[in-house]
């Protein structure tokens, strides 16, 4: 089956949460990002973020965490009921990345996806590119972050 | 953090930042991979090899983290940078497969003071990651919010 059968355009779906621990933020942030408002609790008071939070990159690579878990307890499922999962594939990138939020420690980050549009590859012929609205909100219900994605479809 | 070599007023449009370079490891991939991205591709050599990717190949979001590190080592860390608000767009272009060695430059696009952050200005770059064979990986562009040196600099807002 195809992923627009699956996901009508517009209906969010949640894909799952994501803790932000301050051991996560500082691990991940020392080895990509280490500005200091990413790995230090006391120096970031000084920066306009004003205290500890994520790398957008951390927050970014969540989504796809939360996702992937999301995406193979649905294939699962779509198997036990005599379905064949859409064939996803690679993503060519991304677009519209809005960091709206820092993501401070302690922040439990809810992820989604949201379906926009499907379309045939004009240079590859059985191969289809999803657009989708990805987003993450913390735990009072604020977009931290929001981004145009897109994947490939085979049939 | 250093000592700040770079402030809003010393990205003027056309300057080129190197960024450092990366060797991008089988087992890097495959750590970034398991914990973020576990995709068969980016897991094991056999099921990228039988992926359009071709070979065992970093995540794209592993791609985009290394280059914040190329970037922060190459001149972020020298910088006055307070952090960004997003990326206009980013391409994933070419696989980027274990053994790769990335380097690249943010060339500036545009620099404006922002009336609501004073003292700080948005640097707009064009950030692109190349492998050693000088083919371009990837490749975006971002605005980072960048302290003025001289907060009272007017000449800041007129280089909008």
């Amino acid at each position: 089956m195809r992923l627009i059968e699956l996901a009508p355009p517009g209906e969010k779906v949640v894909t799952g949460t994501m803790l932000f621990t301050p051991d996560d933020i500082i691990r991940f942030a020392k080895q990509f990002d280490p500005q200091p408002f990413h790995v230090d609790a006391q120096a970031a008071k000084d920066y306009v973020f004003g205290a500890l939070c994520a790398s957008g990159w951390h927050t970014c690579a969540g989504w796809m965490k939360t996702f992937l878990s999301y995406w193979s307890a649905e294939s699962t499922r779509l198997i036990s009921e005599g379905h064949v999962p859409p064939k996803l594939g690679p993503s060519p990138g991304f677009q519209k990345l809005q960091w709206l939020r820092p993501v401070y420690a302690g922040d439990s980050i809810t992820y989604s996806v949201t379906m926009v549009d499907s379309r045939p590859l004009a240079t590859r012929p059985g191969t289809f590119i999803n657009r989708t609205i990805n987003e993450g909100a913390n735990q009072d219900g604020q977009l931290v972050m929001r981004y145009e994605g897109s994947v490939l479809e085979f049939e | 953090m250093g000592a700040i070599e770079f402030h809003f007023e010393d990205f003027e449009p056309g300057r080129v930042f190197t960024l450092a370079s990366a060797e991008v490891t089988a087992e890097a991939i495959i750590a970034f991979a398991a914990e973020f991205d576990p995709q068969p591709m980016h897991l094991s050599e056999e099921a990228g090899k039988a992926s359009i990717l071709g070979g065992l190949s970093a995540s794209g979001w592993h791609t985009a983290s290394l280059f914040m590190r190329m970037m922060y080592d190459g001149w972020l860390a020298r910088s006055s940078s307070e952090g960004s608000p997003g990326i206009e767009f980013m391409e994933w272009k070419k696989p980027v497969l274990a053994g790769d060695t990335l380097s690249g430059r943010s060339t500036v696009i545009e620099a404006r003071a922002l009336r609501s952050k004073p003292g700080i200005g948005l640097v707009k770059f064009l950030h692109e990651v190349e492998n050693q064979h000088g083919t371009v990986v990837m490749r975006g562009e971002n605005p980072i919010m960048m302290r003025l040196r001289t907060p009272s600099n007017v000449m800041a807002e007129v280089q909008a």
